[in-house]
């Protein structure tokens, strides 16, 4: 599965939706994924990819991480993967 | 109904280890937050907490005492001796009889959890000590407490999160207020600044990484602490007849739950209590000159809690002053709403409301007087302490100045 699959499989588990109804365009409030789901969501990914996403619920526009649709969270992961090494 | 004051008080927190201390460094505006420091602390992504600084609890306590008293029972044992000291009351006879001690803590024995759990998965040690049952149960400290003070009649701990404090010291004054028992020893301790207690908290992304901001525009999450704060409740005729120091009356409360969400706090449960408790106190909301806030600096909470006040007090809320002390001390969680307690008598008796420290940039959603960086003098004759809690469970205090 790549990367992609798998932080659909991801946030469609949060979400409660079939893989196929999260598209790229998909934003978690369109997904109905709330401020808690997002937490869980982002835990689960962290714990997939064995990565650190800087995220601070606080302030998720200031975080360096952005999570304003499915595509974006998809690069920031890659580039969080990249980073590892 | 009996009228209840409060004759006696004591703590100890990031900020001192007596009322004398913790009100001195509020109103001085000082700061108890900084470096954590215990094991595997380089493991978390949190480094600040207000812990307890300066205090070693082994020439305090005795070994056979150190290996039942976890330290939020250690906390609560000091703070009861200087507040059970300051009322000059000895519990004999039928005092002792009807008299009774009601805690508040979230967590209990956090730490004892954690050196135990560590030593048995993380070590592989096949046996615990023989006492760690009594010493991590929530209901440790406020036992040790009625021991010794000999305080026989109802005694029982309350753990509702954030709110548990208030919610112990609402029901003890309850047991006053009814006759039920004449004095009454209440509040709350918490000390979860362990790897695992912070670790638990880190998951929740709601942290912040540098300061305690309520308020302020720039806030970013919430700073945790540790400690007690423990009070003598006591009917007033009693308080009277003995000629006691009354530091000020408890003249009501009011709980409520939002029944809404576990985490996300409710405009409407906050106000709900906030209203509530100036109705049981039979208090004009215009009577109110401070608040001490649950102001947790939380993007949540602060907004949420403002506009809860602004609801209940209307062009009032404007005139009143509200502040934060977690921004010096952090948020003690089930203890927090008893060291809070303090601001509250500091405002009435001595007329000086401690600020909300490390306040940077107005919020258009906190337009409040937050009483910012520096503490200020005021006559306060009714003051209320707030505290809403995760699982959407409130509680309001309302004192009176006497």
């Amino acid at each position: 599965m790549s990367t992609q699959d798998k932080v659909i499989a991801i946030i469609a588990e949060q979400a409660v939706l079939d893989p196929s109804d999260v598209t790229l365009d998909s934003t978690l409030e369109d997904l109905g994924i709330d401020s808690l789901g997002l937490v869980e969501s982002i835990f689960a990914i962290e714990e997939e990819f064995d990565i650190s996403i800087p995220f601070n619920a606080n302030e998720p526009e200031q975080s360096d991480f952005d999570i304003s649709n499915v595509a974006a969270i998809i690069a920031g992961i890659d580039k969080l993967i990249a980073a590892k090494g | 109904m009996k009228r209840v004051v409060i004759t006696g008080a004591g703590t100890i927190n990031a900020l001192g280890h007596s009322v004398d201390a913790t009100l001195e460094s509020m109103r001085e505006g000082r700061c108890g937050i900084g470096e954590l420091a215990f094991r595997d602390v380089e493991r978390l992504s949190i480094k600040i907490g207000g812990q307890v600084r300066d205090f070693e609890a082994e020439p305090r306590f005795n070994r056979q005492q150190m290996a039942l008293y976890d330290r939020f029972t250690q906390f609560t044992l000091i703070a009861a001796e200087e507040a059970i000291r300051q009322s000059g009351l000895e519990f004999t006879g039928e005092l002792a009889a009807r008299s009774g001690v009601v805690l508040g803590t979230a967590g209990g024995g956090v730490s004892t959890w954690d050196d135990n759990y560590r030593s048995v998965y993380e070590d592989g040690k096949n046996r615990v000590h023989p006492f760690v049952v009594p010493k991590l149960m929530n209901n440790a400290a406020a036992s040790h407490v009625s021991m010794e003070y000999n305080l026989k009649g109802p005694s029982f701990t309350v753990s509702t999160a954030c709110a548990s404090s208030n919610h112990a010291m609402a029901q003890a004054f309850q047991m006053v207020r009814s006759g039920m028992s004449p004095v009454m020893v209440a509040g709350g301790s918490e000390s979860m600044l362990c790897f695992g207690g912070v670790k638990a908290w880190e998951g929740l992304r709601v942290m912040s990484k540098d300061a305690c901001r309520p308020f302020s525009a720039n806030r970013n999450g919430m700073v945790q602490g540790e400690g007690a704060g423990i009070f003598v409740f006591e009917e007033y005729e009693h308080a009277k007849a003995r000629g006691a120091e009354i530091l000020c009356e408890i003249a009501g409360y009011a709980m409520s739950s939002d029944a809404s969400d576990i985490v996300m706090p409710s405009k409407q449960g906050a106000a709900r209590a906030i209203s509530g408790a100036l109705r049981d106190a039979q208090i004009n909301p215009q009577e109110v000159g401070y608040i001490n806030a649950h102001g947790t600096g939380t993007a949540a909470n602060d907004k949420t809690e403002c506009s809860a006040v602004a609801d209940v007090f209307g062009t009032h809320a404007d005139k009143l002053l509200i502040s934060s002390t977690k921004s010096m001390h952090g948020h003690l969680i089930g203890g927090t709403g008893a060291v809070e307690l303090l601001a509250c008598i500091m405002a009435l008796k001595d007329g000086i409301i401690a600020p909300t420290i490390g306040y940077e940039e107005p919020d258009p959603e906190c337009a409040l007087d937050v009483v910012p960086n520096e503490a200020r003098e005021a006559k306060v004759d009714v003051a209320l302490s707030n505290a809403f809690a995760f699982g959407g469970l409130n509680a309001v205090l309302a004192l009176r100045r006497i």
